[in-house]
């Protein structure tokens, strides 16, 4: 039994590592699809205007309000990143849950960001207003 | 000495400028095609309706009232006392990307019939993808009644980009409408038998012209007037030509201003200025036969999002020349063009004030801009 279960170990982190890199697949055909033209393709968004994605400490900092935000469109009033003051609501886009944590996932291993959480469908299913 | 030589220089002077402003008309004309930011700015900007949504478009009753869209499906009566009329009678509204609520037009006969026209994304199917309708309804106590769809794009998609989705009435009575690409640029737009990267033309009542280019090509649309657009979101009819001009989104360095000419093919993606946003290469022609120049192309893009010739005389140097709304540099263009359709000045209006969406002449000639998660503000002239 423990051999089984010994031989099956590294099948599952094979997997498990695989389904995040789907993700981060997936997210990448939604971010050039919605993200893109604004957060430009390395993330780095425009100065005052749109904020970066790529190295964001918001981001980091504030993981569910941003997701929660893509979800529901925007985020009220200003908010402070890498030390430069943003001020314009991001629009809803319409996305599917699976849609999101794929997106968040490419977003959050993309640039020279790296995390070790993956967001899954369900985890953005059950966010609230 | 010096005096009479400084008089004599300052008469000089005056009779260049005067030379050179006779020359041009009244606007003051650089040959440099950068934009410039003026030095004397002669307007100010009044907040008129505060919106912290998106207004995607605003059109303007006799009494100077306003009806706008919202993006996420809301039909705003804007009116004079202050007070916000929600329309209702709405049809179901396909939130995706840059697809919602788009454009409002009123007949030209409005103020005898009360019809409007719309443009909306819609989807079919649940989860299948959406595309482009136009409807026409009657504004009744405020409700559309009698909702009628006039065109519907038969090809969906779940991409979230370019729905075009602008009306504009030419002087015959047509109507003019755009559909992008729908995120399908090497299938839809040189496709005749496929909606999208087209612009249309109808009756006011839905049917097709008889006169349509391709009404007699059993492989197209009926209803396509010009093909081989990207994403046409600006869209005006030129007060002495009658023609409908267009803005369009390009891809990076591919924005484009084109004057709708009936069955021709505006090129998009065989010929472009344009790269791909990734900085790779879409193709390499920039011209090809048969297909149109445009008349304006843009480098860098500013996502041209609306467009509007200027009419009114009520801001001084500016009537005749155009604006163009920069969705990415939070300005509009003012963009002034000589006799032979050639751009000659470029300038900044409404600087940093933020994302524009539509532009548009009050019936009493004041300039009104929607402004993303702001509003609509007036342009007021400075006396």
């Amino acid at each position: 039994m423990r051999v089984v279960i010994l031989l099956l170990f590294p099948l599952f982190l094979f997997s498990q590592k695989d389904s995040l890199s789907i993700s981060i697949e997936n997210g990448k055909i939604v971010y050039d699809d919605f993200c893109i033209r604004c957060h430009l393709p390395n993330g780095k968004g425009q100065i005052g205007i749109i904020p970066p994605l790529a190295n964001s400490d918001f981001l980091y900092e504030h993981m569910e309000e941003s997701i929660k935000a893509l979800k529901f469109g925007g985020i009220e009033g200003e908010i402070i990143v890498n030390g430069v003051k943003y001020n314009s609501r991001m629009e809803k886009m319409g996305l599917y849950d699976e849609e999101i944590a794929d997106v968040m996932n490419y977003i959050l291993n993309s640039w020279g960001n790296k995390s070790d959480i993956m967001i899954t469908q369900e985890y953005v299913k059950k966010l609230k207003k | 000495m010096k005096n009479k030589l400084i008089k004599l220089l300052s008469i000089l002077f005056i009779f260049v400028i005067n030379l050179s402003c006779a020359q041009f008309g009244e606007t003051f004309i650089r040959e440099d095609k950068d934009i410039v930011s003026p030095d004397e700015i002669n307007y100010d900007l009044e907040l008129v309706h505060e919106n912290d949504e998106i207004i995607w478009a605003i059109e303007f009753f006799e009494d100077n009232s306003i009806l706008a869209t919202v993006k996420s499906g809301k039909l705003i009566h804007y009116k004079n006392n202050g007070d916000e009329v929600l329309i209702k009678g709405l049809p179901k509204i396909y939130l995706r990307g840059q697809g919602g609520l788009m454009d409002i037009e009123f007949h030209p006969n409005f103020e005898k019939n009360n019809l409007l026209y719309l443009t909306y994304a819609h989807e079919k199917e649940e989860g299948k993808g959406g595309s482009t309708n136009v409807a026409r309804a009657k504004l009744e106590n405020d409700s559309l009644v009698d909702f009628e769809v006039l065109y519907e794009a038969t090809e969906v998609s779940r991409r979230g980009q370019h729905f075009g989705g602008r009306l504009e009435f030419d002087n015959d009575g047509f109507l003019y409408f755009s559909i992008g690409d729908r995120g399908n640029r090497d299938v839809n737009p040189q496709d005749l038998k496929l909606d999208g990267g087209k612009v249309y033309r109808i009756n006011d009542d839905g049917t097709i012209p008889k006169d349509n280019p391709f009404y007699n090509n059993p492989n197209a649309k009926k209803a396509i007037y010009s093909y081989g657009h990207r994403n046409p979101q600006g869209m005006f009819k030129h007060p002495v030509s009658g023609k409908i001009w267009t803005n369009e989104h390009g891809p990076k360095g591919g924005d484009e201003i084109n004057i709708i000419n009936k069955g021709l093919n505006y090129g998009w993606p065989k010929i472009t200025y344009g790269i791909n946003y990734s900085g790779t290469t879409i193709t390499k022609n920039k011209s090809l036969p048969n297909m149109e120049q445009p008349l304006y192309y843009w480098i860098p893009s500013i996502a041209p999002s609306c467009f509007e010739f200027i009419s009114t005389d009520r801001y001084s140097g500016w009537q005749g020349s155009l604006l163009a709304g920069a969705l990415k540099f939070n300005y509009l263009e003012r963009i002034v063009l000589d006799n032979n359709n050639k751009v000659v000045y470029r300038e900044k209006i409404a600087e940093d004030l933020g994302r524009p969406r539509d532009v548009k002449e009050s019936k009493d000639g004041y300039i009104h801009i929607s402004i993303e998660n702001k509003g609509i503000y007036k342009i007021v002239p400075r006396s």
